[in-house]
């Protein structure tokens, strides 16, 4: 397989570095020209880092073992006035928090995976996390992540500097690899700052770049030289200044923050294909709350976020999906502090115009305790990864193969239409 | 003499540390060991270290008492959360009631009326933003340059959220208390002293974990808990603690326990609690909470009725389960030495661990005495952190701390260290606030990506151009005697000064172009220079090259 990606060339060394001499600028053009012309499908990652309680986000208020389980953090029944359950299809019901997801399930945009996770047991969040970003549970020498390996499988010679981003300080695990993704707080400050007082008109970003530039195969050096490629390109397109349509408002906050300007990069056409933010504050040991409270919280401004960006992007969403995942969901019964402790299976959504939703997919367990997972978790009956692959290769159109090694799917969810 | 001080060697201040052959050059070690054990050189380090001797100045480092001087103390001073009790931080930084709260939500009051009712320096927030601020200036200022090193190391290790509930008004004293008085002592003491700290405690939610089968009577701890408890509520174990003592303090995830020892364990820590938390109460043995029966832990049977001692019997079965040695000696390889550490070397620190039951002064000094250490492979191996590139920057530019005091703070410190901490969680390590038990990373990928090197180049910017309030650098200094109208002399001022001589021959070829453009030089307005040297473009360079991201 060819797999000479922007990044390796970079940091391949040798012929390849001088071969690069004078690209940069000219990638960025081309790609820009590109997206325009062709726009490709975005996948938006959303994970719920902590272990969202997926029992609470997506209620299985049809099964009768759920109440018995929770004496004080049960989500009621539909029905039981304003603040039960949002009812989906007389079984599962959305948490009352979520009901901006609810257009979204009518419209059959809003697909759902319940009692999902992954074949390792871990109940730690760092290893389950990293499991669910390198895309092998069991596995710690995966150094890259599997939506990096999806990508830069796929052959993109002229790929955009913005063909993954990360909204956030860090890069996350899922997309560190071979494809050069990108980490950012903030669009607006993407830059070199300059330094107005000074005299003389100074130019630091100029001498930065070219201190960067320099031929030495590192991390630092060859970070350096997506960063500036990336701070040329974002100059040009200026999605910064793209105001929400459609209506759309965005909570307030960094989850928010981080969508608003997901929407603007989309909308912006600078050849993003992948999109990560996550949003945190999920492990709730003491005090979840029911219909209210700490959770509850948590889950409106998710699903304010979520369908915000739905409706942002309008008839763009044809072509974007969204992803949610968590490293796994909370115990059945709750703890001696109205909370929940480290569990297994948990629920997982997919947004956009390719979703075939207004269904929640996988087969549900039960929650007696002899079908639960070690007596008490939500037993998994669907391995992530499957539903991962379905997004990724029949939404983005990557190979299969480099996603999830040594994993081959009985079959997809079919979540996509 | 010479025997009599061989065998007074042992307790000997100094002299008796003995260092490897190593392939670096006496400069390069005096570097490495300024970069490595500390934050970087101040102007005047690398020849005062250099004439004492790397291995007087290591002897120092492992023996601090009384290396952290007046200076520190005085800037401090600045900082009152520090020496005061959790007790007194909860009467003198209140929380708004939850009527104001109330009030707020309903647009009754407005967010400047609660300012005036209850200015910001009074709040919460206040309590972490003088911890930041005290973190920075002591990390800028201290002589005890590896003592501050191993003090953000450990609060990492046992990390606190402070924007969880009460861990707001816990945190100086647990830094204060569980923290610092062990950087350099036995492991064991840091764990106990951890794990009976309210602000622990409180984290990891073990205060509320009681034996399964308790009910709460009606009144206890009522006013104090975190959420409504109504009376004869049952209460029940929590897991939280139990497994992140083992994951994260002590065995390391893969240190082979089960999730069988996971609630073993936590049984054993029923009862820790804290009396009365929202009120700042110290930690409370509950016998009442406690499951009395007899417990299973990694293979070792803990007999029903120890009460209390359950606990620290599980402690101690911890800190001397050899998976604990490596696990804690891997981490501080990463930290000191290279982000994948040499196998050898973490061996040889675990068992030196294992025959000083966890001294921690001895396994660094194992690691300090080490081949691997002073390797080539391990010179400016690491990259640095966010807190790293700050403080080593402020070090270099022989920066001056100025505490300034706005009005709109009602009394907050603000500027000097305060200052260069919102520098440090803008580049994505906003200190004593990581949420997850786990802390900041310590490997280069977490720390090296687009956003945050151009956050690096503009924390740069900004200090060179002395754009940070309170955090003055003196570039004046920093180049000495030389003539500004000289750039190339300029710019080898700057290297030398910052870099020390760890510039590439690139970086220096790249920075002397610089130097023939236009901009480097600006016309001073005294028409007896024509023109002066951009010193503050050239160290803002300097401090945002690839080379100052190491250490």
């Amino acid at each position: 397989m060819h797999r000479c990606t922007r990044r390796s060339f970079v940091k391949g060394g040798g012929l390849a570095l001088v071969a690069m001499g004078a690209a940069p600028r000219f990638v960025v053009r081309t790609a820009l020209a590109q997206s325009r012309a062709a726009r490709s499908k975005v996948l938006v990652v959303i994970f719920q880092r902590g272990a969202v309680d997926g029992l609470s986000m997506l209620v299985p208020h049809g099964d009768g073992d759920y109440y018995g389980a929770r004496g004080n953090i049960a989500i009621a029944r539909p029905g039981a006035g304003a603040e039960g359950a949002i009812d989906l299809d007389g079984f599962f019901g959305l948490h009352p928090s979520l009901s901006g997801l609810k257009p979204l399930w009518d419209e059959r945009r809003l697909a759902a995976v319940h009692a999902i996770g992954s074949p390792d047991t871990t109940r730690s969040h760092f290893d389950a996390q990293d499991y669910m970003e390198s895309g092998t549970p069991g596995v710690k020498s995966t150094e890259d992540g599997w939506l990096a390996r999806g990508l830069a499988a796929e052959p993109a010679p002229q790929a955009s500097p913005f063909r993954a981003v990360a909204l956030g300080p860090a890069l996350p695990r899922v997309l560190r690899g071979d494809v050069g993704a990108v980490a950012m707080t903030s669009l607006a400050e993407f830059d070199v700052r300059e330094v107005a007082a000074l005299a003389g008109g100074l130019n630091a970003r100029q001498g930065f770049e070219s201190l960067y530039e320099q031929g030495v195969r590192d991390l630092l050096h060859g970070t350096g030289r997506e960063t500036f490629d990336a701070v040329k390109m974002l100059k040009a397109a200026a999605p910064q200044r793209i105001q929400p349509a459609n209506g759309a408002v965005y909570p307030r906050g960094r989850f928010g923050e981080s969508v608003r300007q997901i929407a603007q990069l989309i909308r912006a056409d600078v050849g993003l294909e992948v999109a990560f933010a996550d949003v945190g504050g999920w492990d709730t040991h003491a005090a979840q709350g029911n219909e209210r409270g700490q959770l509850a919280t948590r889950l409106k401004e998710f699903g304010d976020g979520l369908a915000a960006l739905d409706r942002d992007l309008g008839d763009r969403m044809g072509d974007v999906m969204v992803l949610t995942m968590s490293e796994f969901g909370r115990t059945v019964r709750e703890n001696g502090n109205r909370g929940t402790d480290h569990g297994h299976g948990t629920a997982m959504f997919v947004v956009g115009g390719g979703a075939k939703g207004g269904k929640v997919y996988g087969r549900w367990p039960g929650l007696a305790r002899e079908q639960l997972h070690e007596g008490r978790d939500l037993a998994v009956t669907t391995d992530f990864r499957s539903l991962f692959a379905e997004v990724a290769v029949r939404h983005l159109g990557t190979p299969a193969d480099p996603l999830f090694p040594g994993f081959k799917p009985s079959g997809y969810p079919g979540v996509l239409s | 003499m010479l025997v009599a001080a061989g065998l007074s060697g042992a307790a000997a201040p100094s002299g008796s540390l003995k260092l490897p052959a190593s392939p670096l050059s006496e400069d390069e070690r005096v570097l490495h060991a300024l970069n490595r054990l500390g934050y970087g050189p101040r102007p005047a380090d690398v020849a005062r270290v250099r004439q004492m001797g790397v291995a007087v100045y290591l002897e120092q480092q492992l023996h601090p008492e009384g290396l952290s001087g007046n200076a520190v103390r005085a800037a401090l001073a600045d900082y009152p959360v520090l020496d005061a009790s959790t007790a007194q931080l909860v009467r003198d930084y209140p929380q708004p009631t939850q009527e104001m709260r109330r009030q707020i939500a309903t647009g009754d009051l407005t967010r400047r009326d609660l300012r005036e009712r209850m200015p910001l320096g009074q709040r919460p927030p206040a309590i972490t933003a003088q911890l930041q601020a005290a973190a920075v200036t002591r990390a800028v200022l201290s002589d005890a340059q590896l003592e501050e090193a191993l003090a953000a190391f450990w609060f990492n290790h046992f990390n606190v959220f402070s924007q969880k509930g009460a861990v707001r008004w816990m945190v100086p004293a647990y830094e204060r208390e569980a923290i610092r008085p062990h950087v350099l002592g036995k492991f064991r003491d840091l764990v106990l002293a951890t794990a009976r700290h309210p602000a622990m405690l409180f984290y990891l939610d073990n205060w509320m974990s009681t034996r399964a089968d308790l009910i709460m009577p009606r009144g206890q701890n009522s006013s104090a808990s975190a959420i409504p408890r109504p009376a004869g509520r049952a209460m029940g174990l929590n897991e939280n603690y139990a497994r992140e003592l083992m994951e994260l303090h002590t065995l390391g995830v893969d240190g082979g326990y089960t999730q069988q020892d996971v609630s073993e364990v936590a049984r054993c820590f029923t009862g820790w609690t804290i009396d009365r938390p929202r009120e700042g109460g110290p930690y409370l043995f509950r016998a009442r909470a406690h499951d009395a029966g007899s417990k299973r832990v990694l293979g070792q049977t803990i007999p029903a009725g120890g009460g209390e001692r359950d606990g620290e019997r599980v402690i101690d079965i911890l800190v001397r389960h050899p998976s604990t040695a490596h696990f804690i000696s891997t981490k501080l390889a990463r930290h000191f030495v290279s982000d994948d550490p040499p196998a050898a070397l973490v061996s040889r620190m675990a068992a030196t661990f294992r025959s000083t039951d966890g001294d921690i002064r001895a396994v660094m000094t194992t690691l300090v005495t080490s081949p691997e250490f002073w390797s080539r492979e391990a010179y400016r191996a690491k990259i640095k952190t966010p807190f790293e590139v700050v403080v080593s920057a402020v070090r270099a530019l022989d920066g001056r701390l100025e505490v300034t005091r706005g009005r709109a703070g009602g009394g907050l410190p603000a500027g000097g260290g305060l200052a260069l901490a919102r520098e440090v969680g803008k580049l994505g390590q906003p200190l004593y606030e990581a949420q997850p038990p786990t802390g900041y990373p310590d490997r280069a990928e977490s720390w090296v990506n687009t956003g945050a090197l151009l956050g690096r180049m503009n924390f740069a910017l900004s200090l060179a151009h002395n754009r940070l309030r309170g955090a003055q650098v003196d570039l004046v200094g920093v180049i000495g005697t030389v003539d500004r109208t000289q750039p190339s002399q300029v710019l080898d001022a700057v290297l030398s000064a910052v870099l020390h001589g760890a510039a590439t021959p690139q970086t220096r070829t790249v920075l002397a172009a610089q130097l023939e453009s236009p901009e480097i030089t600006r016309t001073t307005g005294d028409d007896r220079v024509a023109s002066d040297t951009d010193v503050e473009k050239l160290a803002a360079l300097v401090l945002g090259s690839p080379e100052f991201q190491r250490r």
